[in-house]
């Protein structure tokens, strides 16, 4: 079933703080095999210019994630979860987020389509940090596969 | 390390390529570092049930991963300003220990304004490209 057009443009509330951890930056880049030494050490990431250690470019996904299950669960959209894949991932890094960062994502639906029986949405999130600079725009297109037999 | 030039390089310009492996261990640690604990990436059985051939690595585990061509050449992780990707295939982890493996390569596909360059990444797996229009805007020096 087509996804009401009504739902582009509806914004949900701000997510309560992210505080961006060295550790969790340590964990992420370890965990992406990355040994980058921006990643790792201070110092490293302060003679690239940068005030504390940065975080890799997916790293958004992290803080984004959670915010998009509000738009995932909401029960006015009615999507079905299990029928729902990640089609498409774009990241805008304004800036790079760091250790330290104190930000709060805010999700809103950009856009909706659908092909072949299948419902594409294109969730955006706004990462802003609590002084309220734009830090990231992450674009996640969630396709959700159509229930007929063409899917 | 000094930025790379804008002078240093042209379209069609390429990357040094890299081959990066994924283990069953790698998934897991990934699933635990990002809070994606999708069952598709850790449980055979239920990877299988829904038709998969086996768990599959996470998208954002092969897209974080493939940046690092980009990084890694521009040594400053904080240039990328602007990565997108899109998944078109599923990646099978298999249990074994040497896992699975992707290579991958990108070259510069376009200059900008500002000094800024649009690279361009190709990520292949089993002779499959498992994504498309994976392209990387960064930011070199003058």
């Amino acid at each position: 079933m087509a996804i009401n057009q009504e739902f582009i443009g509806r914004t949900y509330p701000p997510t309560e703080i992210y505080s961006v951890g060295r550790e969790k930056i340590r964990e992420f880049a370890s965990a992406l095999g990355d040994s980058a030494p921006c990643y790792f050490d201070v110092e490293a990431a302060r003679s690239l210019g940068y005030p504390d250690l940065i975080a890799p470019p997916t790293f958004a996904i992290v803080v984004t994630m959670q915010a998009g299950g509000q738009v995932i669960h909401d029960p006015e959209l009615a999507l079905d979860y299990t029928r729902v894949v990640h089609g498409e991932q774009r990241f805008v890094q304004h800036r790079p987020i760091f250790a330290g960062d104190e930000i709060t994502s805010t999700v809103s639906v950009d856009s909706i389509r659908s092909a072949a029986g299948n419902d594409m949405i294109t969730v955006k999130t706004e990462v802003h940090a609590t002084d309220g600079e734009l830090v990231s725009t992450v674009y996640s297109l969630l396709v959700s596969r159509g229930v007929g037999e063409a899917s | 390390m000094t930025l790379v030039s804008i002078s240093q390089v042209h379209v069609g310009w390429e990357l040094p390529s890299q081959e990066f492996m994924f283990t069953r261990a790698d998934l897991i640690r990934y699933a635990g570092a990002s809070g994606d604990f999708n069952i598709i990436h850790w449980n055979e059985r239920v990877a299988k049930e829904v038709g998969l051939p086996s768990v599959i690595a996470h998208g954002m585990l092969t897209m974080g991963t493939v940046i690092r061509v980009v990084t890694d050449w521009l040594g400053d992780p904080g240039k990328v300003i602007e990565y997108s990707a899109r998944f078109t295939r599923p990646i099978p982890v298999p249990d074994t220990d040497e896992g699975t493996s992707i290579k991958v390569s990108a070259k510069i596909t376009e200059l900008l304004e500002n000094d800024q360059a649009v690279i361009t990444i190709s990520a292949i797996h089993n002779e499959v490209t498992v994504l498309a229009k994976t392209v990387a805007t960064v930011q070199l020096a003058p």
